[in-house]
């Protein structure tokens, strides 16, 4: 994991001197509100329906024990003893003040955190795949990358107004994708050419919210070293021609959807030209300088598959199917990649209380070298763990209410905070996230159904991806009532596309029925053993509408 | 009192800036040290050559080009940046693309909207005078140019990212 030297450390706590004087100034009348507004969102704090949150970076998802603790500590102490990881790979607290809001920062930066960039029109933390590092599908390590981008978008001083909020996700999996490039205002797929060099296929102007797209490419190759230039050339133009005159259009997508994406992409070359070759070019030194902090931990020499693992599977029902679930293959012979559920039945998506966070972090001491990775899918990872200790880690688990088997399965539902804390909400989503999940309790009939992304927003501004799911389903406001619609066919990874309508909406006592009824007519035109995503592209939306608005005779 | 910023204090300003004209072409152009609406430059551009540079500046709005002065650059002895809103941040790209690209070397200055939060990014994009909006003390904004000791990126004030200079 990277750590802070003299330099990243002076930063962070010339930032939180910074915020200090701002906050000061504010209460003092000295800035106005909308003057505080941008620079208060820059450090993470919004306000919100009951109360400001505050969103504090975890840099491409990856947090220490020593960090998490002090999340818990934090958490307890300013806030109400439970906090929200987003979809960012972020964590959210709900209820901190505002004077506090600056000690909070400073505590914070002890372990070398911070709530930088974490929202505002500016760039964002840049997001990556939850098992980079340790999956035998990448071609290398992408959070090197991700850290090279970190430091040069942190204050930034040419794109601290841009337009609107920027995301910069990266992959290196030539055939999966869970870092959801295709759908961020900038996508960055690490590949090899054909000397076997590595480079970047560069997509723009993806996004969701209000108008989702999926990003183009712009670029089928741009060589290591020129990461920084190339991304500073494309910024530069979004900066200077994208919209302000209307938020909703002011996102990249819509830029690049105007010029196109080939006008756009000759833009950024001709502006790439004459930078390309400016001292941020990077320089294998600094490539290898960052590598060096994410090598690998001191693994031991383990047999694959022990007999401590394999016996236990044929012998326990319940840890075959958590086993089958939420546990994936790992580089290294002996080793696993294990993803803790945080959507437990009643538990709002995402959300984690203190103690959890406590035990979390022994649970990563204990297990996996003290690391762990949050995931856009709102769960944790436990990225290193001995194949043979899985099923006391199973065990461990089990009371913490992270074991749900439930991955990738309808109920690890994606799902906002919605009207229970947002004020931009239709509606609210997590009654109907639960609703689902209580509906759908049965994990023969969920494992019988497979992978189904189910993603819920309280609003039209997607922050729940409902776009992207599998099935959709999206918080609509009708002569003040709360109703709910439903979209088919999404997907977020490499075979990304946005869902369809279904048609009008429902009233959120329907809504479980409704899904019931999709269910249905997948299970029964499914070919063996297609996904839902796969029937849905073969069969088309029509004999999902047919069923679901069927009169009753 | 004098609200203007330059290499690190609070000076005099004996500039004037002359508004944006419907007709640019028509726009008459008071002698003595004037700042000078793109438009009206362009327009009339012959005539305005013949100035003296030591008396003559040009500014852009936000959504103009710097491309349009690139061969004009030696007749002027202030090129100001509007920023029509503190939130606009088109100028901190004009203002690298002045100074990186187009090499100019005199005085930039940021007018409109120019309040202490922001000094710090436009000092590091190249500006070296401030126009600090008129509600505001300039002697207060004065510690924003100061924000922070260390930076990541290479920009105007220090052309070599920190990953060239980090000291092992
Ligand atoms: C409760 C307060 C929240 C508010 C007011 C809020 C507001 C917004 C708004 C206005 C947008 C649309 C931006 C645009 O289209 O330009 C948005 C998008 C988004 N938000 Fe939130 N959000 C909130 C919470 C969250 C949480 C908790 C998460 C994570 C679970 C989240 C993740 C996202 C994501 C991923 C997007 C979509 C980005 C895209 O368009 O590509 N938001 N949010
Ligand atoms: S999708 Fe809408 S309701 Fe949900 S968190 Fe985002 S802004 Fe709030």
């Amino acid at each position: 994991m990277y750590r802070y030297d003299d330099y990243d450390r002076q930063i962070i706590k010339e930032r939180v001197k910074q915020f200090q004087g701002q906050t000061d100034r504010f209460f003092a009348g000295e800035l106005s509100n909308e003057e505080f507004l941008p620079l208060r969102l820059q450090n993470g704090l919004y306000v919100q329906r009951l109360a400001p949150m505050l969103r504090i970076c975890i840099p491409y998802g990856m947090l220490s024990s020593a960090q998490l603790r002090k999340l818990s500590e934090v958490t307890r102490k300013y806030d109400k003893g439970y906090a929200h990881f987003t979809t960012r790979q972020n964590l959210q607290l709900n209820w901190p003040s505002i004077e506090d809001s600056p000690k909070i920062l400073a505590e914070l930066a002890e372990v070398e955190m911070h709530a930088v960039q974490t929202s505002g029109n500016c760039i964002r933390n840049t997001t990556t795949d939850q098992f980079a590092g340790v999956t035998p599908e990448e071609i290398v390590d992408p959070r090197p990358y991700c850290e090279i981008i970190r430091q040069w978008s942190t204050f930034h001083p040419e794109f601290a107004f841009l337009p609107r909020k920027f995301k910069i996700a990266v992959n290196s999996c030539p055939d999966s994708d869970r870092a959801a490039i295709q759908v961020h205002d900038i996508g960055i797929q690490i590949v090899k050419d054909a000397a076997g060099e590595i480079g970047y296929k560069v997509l723009a102007g993806g996004g969701l919210g209000r108008t989702p797209m999926i990003g183009s490419v712009i670029r089928e190759f741009l060589p290591e070293l020129d990461l920084l230039t190339y991304l500073e050339a494309i910024l530069r133009v979004y900066n200077r021609y994208g919209r302000r005159d209307n938020k909703y259009k002011a996102r990249i997508k819509i830029l690049v959807k105007a010029m196109s994406p080939e006008a756009f992409a000759e833009k950024v070359e001709a502006e790439w030209e004459r930078i390309k070759d400016s001292p941020s070019k990077l320089t294998l030194a600094e490539i290898e300088r960052i590598k060096s902090f994410f090598t690998e931990p001191a693994y031991l020499a383990l047999e694959d598959q022990p007999a401590a693992l394999t016996d236990r599977l044929a012998e326990n029902k319940f840890f075959n199917n958590w086993h089958h679930r939420n546990v994936a293959q790992h580089k290294k012979p002996g080793y696993a990649i294990v993803t803790l559920t945080l959507k437990k039945l009643g538990v709002p998506p995402g959300n984690i209380t203190d103690k959890q966070m406590d035990r979390l972090a022994e649970l990563a001491d204990q297990y996996s070298f003290g690391e762990m990775r949050i995931t856009h899918e709102q769960n944790v990872v436990l990225a290193d763990v001995e194949q043979g200790k899985l099923f006391e880690l199973w065990e461990a688990i089990k009371s913490l209410g992270f074991a749900t088997p439930n991955l990738g399965t309808l109920t690890d539902i994606i799902c906002c905070p919605g009207g229970d804390y947002c004020s931009l909400a239709n509606a609210k989503s997590i009654p109907v996230a639960e609703a689902i999940q209580e509906r759908f309790d049965n994990l023969d009939y969920l494992y019988d159904l497979g992978n189904i992304d189910l993603n819920i927003s309280g609003c039209m501004n997607a922050c729940g991806h409902h776009h992207v799911g599998a099935i959709g389903v999206l918080g609509v406001d009708k002569k003040g009532e709360e109703w709910y619609q439903i979209s088919l066919g999404g997907a977020s990874g490499q075979d990304a596309s946005l869902g369809q309508i279904l048609g009008p909406s429902f009233a959120r006592e329907q809504m479980a029925d409704v899904i019931e009824k999709i269910l249905d007519v997948y299970v029964s035109s499914r070919n063996d053993d297609e996904l839902f995503i796969d029937t849905f592209r073969r069969v088309g939306i029509t004999p999902f509408k047919e069923r679901v608005y069927a009169k009753p005779n | 009192m004098p609200n203007l910023i330059k290499n690190a204090a609070v000076v005099a300003d004996d500039w004037t800036v002359l508004d944006k004209a419907e007709a640019p072409a028509e726009q008459v152009v008071p002698t003595g040290k004037v700042i000078i609406p793109l438009s009206t430059w362009l327009a009339q551009r012959e005539q305005l050559l013949a100035r003296a540079p030591e008396q003559t500046g040009v500014w852009l709005d936000s959504d103009e080009e710097p491309d349009t002065i690139g061969a004009d650059l030696s007749h002027f002895s202030v090129i100001a940046v509007n920023f029509p809103k503190f939130a606009d941040g088109r100028g901190y790209s004009i203002a690298r693309i002045l100074r990186e690209q187009l090499h100019y070397a005199g005085e930039l200055r940021a007018i409109g909207d120019v309040l202490m939060d922001q000094l710090f990014f436009m000092k590091r994009c190249g500006f070296d005078a401030f126009a600090v909006r008129a509600d505001r003390d300039a002697e207060k904004a004065l510690a924003g140019l100061a924000d922070f000791s260390v930076t990541y990126q290479a920009s105007v004030d220090q052309p070599e990212p920190l990953f060239r200079r980090r000291m092992h």
